[in-house]
């Protein structure tokens, strides 16, 4: 066992393809004016420097694998969905990471967060200097609209809060995100995330979420006891073909229900086939 | 007009206000138009031709002045935002003086009637979308009562504005204002080390002062009626406008900040309430499209010469 990490480790020093994150950086396409910020406050030289971090998370401790780059079009306006589980949203970095070091033209993923992140000190403009933006459907409207990249969690904060017991286990899917992709007519790329599920193996405590207010408070069996830091488990991100639909955005959720169900079914099989796929959740 | 005599008539509230005073040197300039100021306050250094009554918008004095002028417009500046007046005092002045102005104006037939609301009035809050249109509810009172007067005051005209058909009503919601002017933000702006919260920096949108009066311009046409933001040349981080005017800023955590500024406020050491630090922590921008695309309004001012333009002093 221990022979066998070693061997691991010594791989990794010298795995891992050469990355020029400051000319990828330079070959994304951003809208900015002169003070170089864009509408939304994406500054080009913050994210450099935050890719360049997620760069090392996602090359040497979560040793990503990618598959199905190919799929996610390197132009024009697209509306990428995934699962979401892991008490931290690590899942979102590993695919806005995937996109901008994988494919042979970088993409920028702008993916919705939840309201209370601009309430979080620092997090609040951070976030927003490196492209992401709040989860409301106008400025998704708007992204989409200048043809942009969005990532979608349709699961919400009922995926990335989901307890250890229900992993791989795909909560309700809202169908926000079919109304934006109909309306916009934008494709919709499936993504499938293996490996954020064991990151934070946690149960939820409900009695201390009651007392601290928040939705849900999930705790580890390890110290700090509270999902601080991730496990270096692998990550497996797997991207469908673009799926394409029509329809009028405004039908009634049960109309749209459907077509949300297809774009569930497709990230579910991808799962299941990741999973089946995977030999071991550290490697 | 081969003679340059004036042939309409406008009545500008708050016309001793320093933006006031802007509007009306850019109203004087135009071709055509008789200014008539109406305020409490005295107008020193007013050009002879501008005609200025020292009157209360609720007076028998102010519907005299409709009544015996033929007036062509209404520029309603004199909304009163003072965090220190009584709470009272100040809502019998917006709210009522606002609507005995409308009253007039339907009364002695005003074709058109401009209200200076503020795009203050969505209020800064964490779920804002990043633009907001004319559309978006007017949220600012929810954590903000002293901006209840404000919110009172656009509702008011909003609704004049469909309830008096024959009126051509525009309600202006422009975002901050700077220039040399009194408010909240150039106020802030003017601070040499300025207090900022630990851990945010909201993206900001900022109007020159000029830029607003040309916009009041493009209002006071025939025909155009309607609610409309006025936006600036562009959106930055608070953080760059104060590396631009090279401000030095206080770094202070949120919780810490509200009790320093509300004692700070108490004690009469600073004028901004404690509920206005949301300003520094939230996105407040609007969507301009609309003033564009059926006023023609486009801001004349960059980004940087705007932003300069916040140490002007008043």
């Amino acid at each position: 066992m221990a022979v066998s990490v070693l061997s691991r480790l010594r791989q990794l020093r010298t795995s891992g393809p050469h990355d020029d994150v400051g000319a990828r950086t330079q070959a994304l396409v951003v809208h900015g004016n002169e003070f170089g910020f864009d509408p939304f406050g994406l500054s080009r030289q913050s994210l450099e420097a935050a890719m360049t971090v997620a760069r090392l998370v996602y090359r040497y401790y979560f040793r990503a694998e990618c598959h199905g780059i190919e799929n996610l079009p390197a132009s024009g306006r697209v509306v990428l969905v995934s699962n979401h589980s892991g008490q931290l949203p690590f899942d979102a970095l590993v695919i806005g990471s995937a996109c901008f070091l994988e494919p042979p033209q970088p993409r920028l993923v702008r993916a919705m967060v939840e309201f209370f992140v601009p309430t979080v000190p620092f997090a609040s403009y951070l976030f927003a200097r490196w492209g992401q933006i709040t989860g409301t459907p106008e400025n998704c409207r708007r992204l989409l609209a200048a043809d942009e990249a969005v990532l979608v969690f349709p699961e919400g904060a009922r995926g990335i809060s989901k307890p250890f017991s229900k992993r791989y286990q795909l909560a309700d899917f809202g169908s926000g995100f079919m109304r934006l992709a109909l309306e916009a007519g934008a494709p919709i790329v499936p993504v499938a995330v293996i490996g954020a599920e064991e990151q934070a193996p946690a149960m939820n405590a409900k009695i201390l979420a009651k007392l601290f207010g928040v939705p849900s408070f999930p705790i580890v069996p390890y110290p700090p006891f509270v999902a601080a830091v991730p496990l270096p488990v692998k990550y497996r991100v797997y991207f469908g073909e673009p799926m394409r639909f029509t329809g009028d955005p405004d039908d009634d959720d049960d109309d749209l229900a459907e077509r949300v169900k297809t774009v569930k079914n497709r990230i579910e099989s991808m799962i299941h086939m990741g999973l089946r796929g995977r030999k071991h959740v550290f490697w | 007009m081969s003679s340059g005599e004036p042939t309409k008539t406008a009545v500008i509230t708050g016309i001793s206000g320093r933006l006031g005073r802007i509007v009306a040197r850019r109203l004087h300039h135009a071709v055509g138009w008789r200014i008539v100021g109406l305020d409490r306050r005295p107008m020193p250094g007013r050009p002879k031709d501008i005609e200025h009554h020292e009157v209360d918008l609720r007076s028998k004095k102010a519907r005299e002045i409709f009544r015996a002028n033929q007036v062509d417009a209404l520029i309603h500046l004199g909304v009163m935002h003072d965090p220190r007046a009584r709470p009272a005092e100040l809502y019998s002045w917006n709210i009522t003086g606002t609507a005995k102005l409308l009253e007039y104006c339907q009364t002695y037939h005003v074709p058109k009637v401009v209200l200076l609301s503020s795009a203050n009035v969505y209020g800064p809050r964490p779920d804002n979308p990043q633009f907001l249109t004319e559309d978006a509810p007017l949220l600012a009172a929810q954590r903000f009562p002293a901006m209840r007067d404000l919110v009172e005051i656009d509702h008011l005209v909003s609704t004049f504005l469909w309830r008096a058909r024959e009126i051509d009503t525009v309600v202006l919601r422009p975002t901050h204002i700077v220039g040399p002017v009194h408010n909240a933000p150039s106020n802030y702006l003017r601070i040499e080390r300025p207090p900022v919260l630990l851990g945010f920096d909201p993206m900001v949108q900022l109007v020159h002062a000029l830029d607003v009066a040309e916009a009041i311009m493009l209002a006071l046409a025939p025909g155009r009626r309607g609610i409309y933001n006025v936006v600036g040349p562009g959106e930055v981080p608070l953080s760059a406008v104060l590396h631009e005017l090279g401000r030095a800023p206080r770094w202070i955590p949120h919780p810490l900040a509200k009790s320093v500024l509300g004692l700070a406020f108490r004690l009469g050491f600073s004028s901004f309430p404690v509920a206005e630090l949301d300003f520094i922590r939230y996105v407040c921008m609007i969507d301009g499209r609309r003033a564009a695309a059926e006023l023609g309004y486009r801001p004349r001012f960059g980004l940087r010469e705007t932003i300069s333009a916040a140490q002007e002093v008043p």
